[in-house]
Parts: C-alpha cells; sequence; structure tokens
C-alpha cells in the first residue's frame, strides 16, 4: 500500500508588501511599490503512513496551516512536490477533494441559519454518498459525540463545543481517508475537548483514515498522535516517535526523591527545584541521570523514586525558545 | 460530476438558498420595497414625459412604459446575482477556504443558492406587485409565445448577469478590493441595459455600444418580451444572443478561474 500523504521538497513563498508608516511613505507606494518575500514553507519533506495520527506542532506563523492548506488543495506550492492519495492536491481532482477532509477548528463549514440536518443533507449530495451509508454515518456520528438530539437546531443557537461536533460529523459523513485536522478542539472546554480526541480515534481505527493534525493543545498530540512532525520557521525540526522528542530535545530529566534522611548538599547533583524536609526534586542533565541516582540511593533511605522526562509543553517550549534565540 | 449527480446537487444547494432567505423574509421584503423605489421614480418621471409629449417618447406610450417598468420590477428581482465585492469578503476573511474543500465548483454552489433564494424573493415580490397593478394599470396583452419566451428569459437573462458579475468578481484575486469594479458595472448596465430608461430612448450610439455588451440581455429583453414589444423571431434571436453571451462568459471564466486561484494566498484561517 503506498503512503497516502508524501511530501517533498515543499516550499511556499508569500509576496508581502512592505511600507513604512506615514503619509509619504504612502505616496510612495504609488508610484513605487516593494515587495519582500516571505518563506512560509522551505523546503520540508515527509510521509504519512496509511492509518497514522502524526502530530504536527510549531508556534503561530511556523507553516503548518500553510502546509495543510496546499496538502488540501487550497494553495499551490512555489517548489517541490506532494502527493495526497496519489494526486498533486492544488490540481483539485474531484476524486481527491473526495476521499480527503478538513476541518479547522476556527471555521464553519456548517450552515449558521439552518439545522445542521440539512448542512449535512447538502454534504451527501456534494460527496454523492449512498443513501444508507449516509443514514448509518450520520446517526452513528452524532449519536457517539452526544448531538442526536440537536441536529434539528439552528446551527447558531448551538454552543461552540455542540458546533464543532456538528462540525466533525458533516466532515467525516463521507468516509475521508485523509483527514487534515487544523485546531480542532480550540476554545472548547476540557470535557469536550476528551471526546473528540476519543471520537477521532475511534474514526481512525474503524475506518483506517490517515489523520495530520495540528495543535497547540500538547493533550491533544499525546492522546492521538504517535508520531509528530515539529516545524518551525518553515523547517522540519524532528519527525518521530512523541517519545523521543523529549530525548532529542530536552537536555535534562526530573528526579524526585522521597526520603526521611536526604542529604543536605545537593548542589553537585543538579539544579533544586523544590525541596521539603523528606521530598527533593532535582532537574539533573540525562547523562548524569544514572550517576545522580545511584549517589541518592547510597547516601539516603529512598521510599520513592521516579525519574520523568520535563511534561511535552515545556521540551516544546524549549525547542522553540531555542531556536529562536539569537 | 455526472448529469444526475450535478442535478442532486443542485437541488439540495437551491433548497439551501430557499431554505436561508425564507428565514429571513422580513428583511428580503424590505429590501425589495426598497428595490421598488427605482422603477418608481423612472416610471413616474417617464409617465410624465410621455404625457407631456403628447402620449408618447421614443415609441413608448404611457401605457407601455407603466408595463415595462411593472414588468421591470421582476426581472430586477430574478436578476439579483452575486455581486463582486463579495468575492472581497470571502478573500479577506478566508470564507472561500471552505468552499474550496469540497469536490464542488463554487460557482455551482452561488448559483444553485441564488436559484433557491429567486423563490422567495418572487414569493416576495408577488404583493408588491398587486399594489403596482392596482396604482399604475398597466396594459398586459401577452401573447402565448411572449409568456413562454419571457419564462425562459428571465432565468437566461439572469444566468447572463450572474455570470457577467461573477467573471468581475474574479478581479478581486488580484485586487483584493471588489467595490469599485461593481461600482463601474453598475454605472455602465443603468446606462447601457434599459434599467434606467428603454435604449429605444438612448442616443444612437449608446445603442450601438449596446450591442456589443451583456446588459440589455439581462435586463430590456426579458421586458420587452413580456410587453409584447417582440416578434417571434426577435425573440428566438434574443434568446440565441443570451445563449452567446452565456457560452462566452462561461469560456472565459473557466480560463480565469484556475489562474484566479493561483492568485488565491487563503489567508484568515
Amino acid at each position: 500500500m503506498t503512503d497516502p500523504v508524501v511530501v517533498s521538497d515543499l516550499r511556499k513563498v508569500f509576496k508581502v508588501p512592505v511600507r513604512d508608516a506615514g503619509v509619504r511613505a504612502s505616496m510612495r507606494s504609488l508610484v513605487k511599490r516593494e515587495h519582500r518575500d516571505v518563506v512560509a514553507v522551505d523546503d520540508i519533506s515527509f510521509r504519512l503512513r496509511p492509518g497514522e495520527i502524526v502530530g504536527f506542532l510549531g508556534p503561530n506563523g511556523a507553516g503548518k496551516t500553510t502546509t495543510i492548506k496546499m496538502l488540501s488543495g487550497l494553495l499551490h506550492a512555489d517548489g517541490g512536490d506532494a502527493r495526497v492519495l496519489g494526486h498533486q492536491p492544488w490540481l483539485r481532482s474531484k476524486d481527491l477533494l473526495s476521499r480527503i477532509a478538513l476541518v479547522m477548528g476556527q471555521r464553519n463549514n456548517l450552515q449558521w441559519d439552518l439545522p445542521a440536518a440539512d448542512s449535512f443533507e447538502l454534504n451527501r449530495a456534494v460527496y454523492q454518498i449512498p443513501d444508507a451509508d449516509f443514514r448509518r454515518r450520520k446517526d452513528t456520528y452524532a449519536e457517539l459525540l452526544d448531538v442526536a438530539a440537536l441536529v434539528n437546531k439552528p446551527v447558531r443557537n448551538l454552543s461552540l463545543g455542540e458546533r464543532m461536533k456538528m462540525e466533525i460529523v458533516g466532515a467525516l459523513l463521507h468516509g475521508p481517508e485523509v483527514l487534515f485536522l487544523d485546531e480542532p478542539t480550540i476554545g472548547l472546554d476540557v470535557t469536550m475537548q476528551k471526546r473528540l480526541r476519543q471520537f477521532i480515534l475511534d474514526y481512525n481505527r474503524t475506518d483506517g483514515a490517515t489523520v495530520l493534525l495540528t495543535s497547540h493543545y500538547m493533550a491533544d498530540v499525546v492522546a492521538l498522535a504517535q508520531r509528530v512532525i515539529v516545524i518551525h520557521h518553515g523547517a522540519i525540526l524532528y519527525d518521530g516517535a512523541l517519545a523521543g522528542l523529549a530525548d532529542r530535545f530536552a537536555a535534562t530529566k526530573t528526579i524526585r526523591v522521597t526520603a526521611p534522611d536526604l542529604p543536605a548538599d545537593v548542589s553537585g547533583l543538579g539544579t533544586l527545584v523544590e525541596r521539603t524536609p523528606d521530598k527533593l526534586i532535582l532537574e539533573v542533565e540525562r547523562s548524569r541521570v544514572a550517576e545522580v541516582t545511584s549517589r541518592l540511593l547510597s547516601v539516603s533511605t529512598v521510599s520513592d523514586l521516579s525519574i520523568d522526562d520535563p511534561p511535552i509543553d515545556d521540551v516544546i517550549d524549549r525547542v522553540f525558545t531555542a531556536e529562536d534565540a539569537p | 460530476m455526472s448529469i444526475s449527480a450535478m442535478r442532486d446537487y443542485y437541488v439540495a444547494a437551491s433548497r439551501i438558498g430557499f431554505q436561508r432567505d425564507i428565514q429571513y423574509r422580513g428583511a428580503t421584503f424590505i429590501n425589495i420595497l426598497g428595490f421598488m423605489i427605482e422603477p418608481a421614480i423612472y416610471l413616474v418621471v417617464w409617465r410624465t414625459v410621455a404625457i407631456e409629449q403628447g402620449g408618447s417618447v421614443g415609441g413608448y406610450s404611457v401605457d407601455d412604459f407603466t408595463a415595462y417598468y411593472i414588468v421591470w420590477t421582476l426581472v430586477r428581482v430574478m436578476n439579483l446575482a452575486h455581486a463582486p465585492y463579495a468575492w472581497e469578503w470571502r478573500i479577506r476573511g478566508g470564507r472561500l477556504n471552505e468552499m474550496l474543500s469540497i469536490p464542488v465548483q463554487p460557482f455551482h454552489r452561488d448559483f444553485a443558492y441564488f436559484i433557491g433564494s429567486k423563490f422567495v424573493w418572487i414569493l416576495m415580490w408577488i404583493p408588491v406587485a398587486i399594489v403596482l397593478t392596482l396604482t399604475f394599470q398597466p396594459r398586459l396583452d401577452p401573447q402565448p409565445a411572449h409568456v413562454a419566451g419571457f419564462l425562459v428569459a428571465i432565468w437566461t437573462g439572469f444566468a447572463v448577469r450572474f455570470l457577467l458579475l461573477y467573471l468581475m468578481g474574479m478581479v478581486t484575486f488580484w485586487t483584493t478590493r471588489g467595490q469599485a469594479i461593481f461600482d463601474l458595472i453598475v454605472a455602465g448596465e443603468l446606462l447601457l441595459s434599459g434599467r434606467l430608461v428603454p435604449l429605444s430612448l438612448m442616443p444612437g450610439w449608446v445603442q450601438s455600444v449596446s450591442n456589443w455588451l451583456p446588459f440589455q440581455w439581462s435586463f430590456q429583453f426579458p421586458i420587452e418580451v413580456a410587453i409584447g414589444r417582440l416578434s417571434n423571431i426577435e425573440i428566438l434571436q434574443g434568446l440565441g444572443m443570451q445563449m452567446l453571451w452565456i457560452a462566452g462568459m462561461g469560456l472565459a471564466f473557466a480560463r480565469v478561474w484556475p489562474r484566479a486561484l493561483r492568485n488565491y494566498t487563503a489567508v484568515g484561517g
């Protein structure tokens, strides 16, 4: 089976008008318009395997959404190549657009003034979904997301969470093989986020869909993605297992020790994060974890000890901060 | 998309257009009342001019003017189309992204929505037409050929104007602002379509220019068919001209659209 998404040296450059503030600059721009090129996506390459859920991470302006827009056929690439289900996406073949779905958390694809059921019916006609499949999916997804009782209520009267669930139901009615999710849980409360994540996971498992997910909520990524691609300034910094991200970018690990006789001086062991009479939290360089652990075990009567990677949010934050440092 | 799939889509999308406008029927009715001010002014002015000129101007009697401007109201309702500046909102606000992410050309979506809306607008127009008819007592005595021709011509006239405005809207992909283009078109249309005044009352050179432009085929032609000023041959010729404009602008749109999309930056979400 070929990979559903193959990206090779993909590039996108936006031409942005440049002008100083003020009337004089405005007048000058009448005669001479200046532009500068902003490289939004800088020769990136990756592949998504069938049925994989991949987290696409990066700060605002990193190039995530631009990449997703190119892969879903909204934007033309300026260089390189991409194939989604064998199609170059910006050629916008009907076959491709019928087999993918793009869900953007801040956007509304449903008819605002009408019940979601009417938008679903329109989607049935758009994708020519057989009646039986349409009814089965609509009922199943609405049931799973707990919105079955709301499909006949005008969309404008739904809460943000209910609307987002309806968006997801509508986006999946045609059974897309590749799903691009751009911040699908943005603005939702924790319960709604969890419900949506579980639903996406279920859809991925039952339908074998390939999912590329961007989210600023690391909980989404941790819950859904086994693999992450980290992009910054349009270039890929990391492509691999989520678990490997800390190994690659976190220079330290956190050691938590509980013991009644902890050493008084721990300055040579690592950076002290927290200390109580019987508890110690240290941040220790990865290369010294074994040595520090063994020293602590040898000088104290340890009742509990744990060694953890820093929280994934912190790792990501360090990656971007380090990259931005002069 | 096969023909049956396209028919299925058009039915579903035009239902959406109908339902959407019926939700706001009050606003639609007020809009129609607003639209009626323009022909009411023309009607009063030209009836007065005709009376002062001894009963007719440029071949139009008082009764002809009355019939012309009352049919005008229906034609105006029918040829309402997607304004170029709406593209500005779509492009700047990123609304086009949603339309582009489905396997149906946005043109079909908009066209189908407008078709659905027309039925609401016609429903709202009926009471206005009754009031105008009772007030001005137009003399309309159309033959079956005129009725049949009119029923076709108002829909094809709508298609002509829809395509023209849609094509003009494409400029927004390069300029991002479309209001100026719309203003230009409306000014041209006012003079060269029969909207302001029947073209036979215009100077010869204006009539010559209008023959090379699509405006009259979405305004004056359907009106003249309805009020019985055209022979059967002229009706067929006019329908042929409408078809030619539809084909020409349709081809032009097919050529421009891929280039416009290449220019699309998908901003705003």
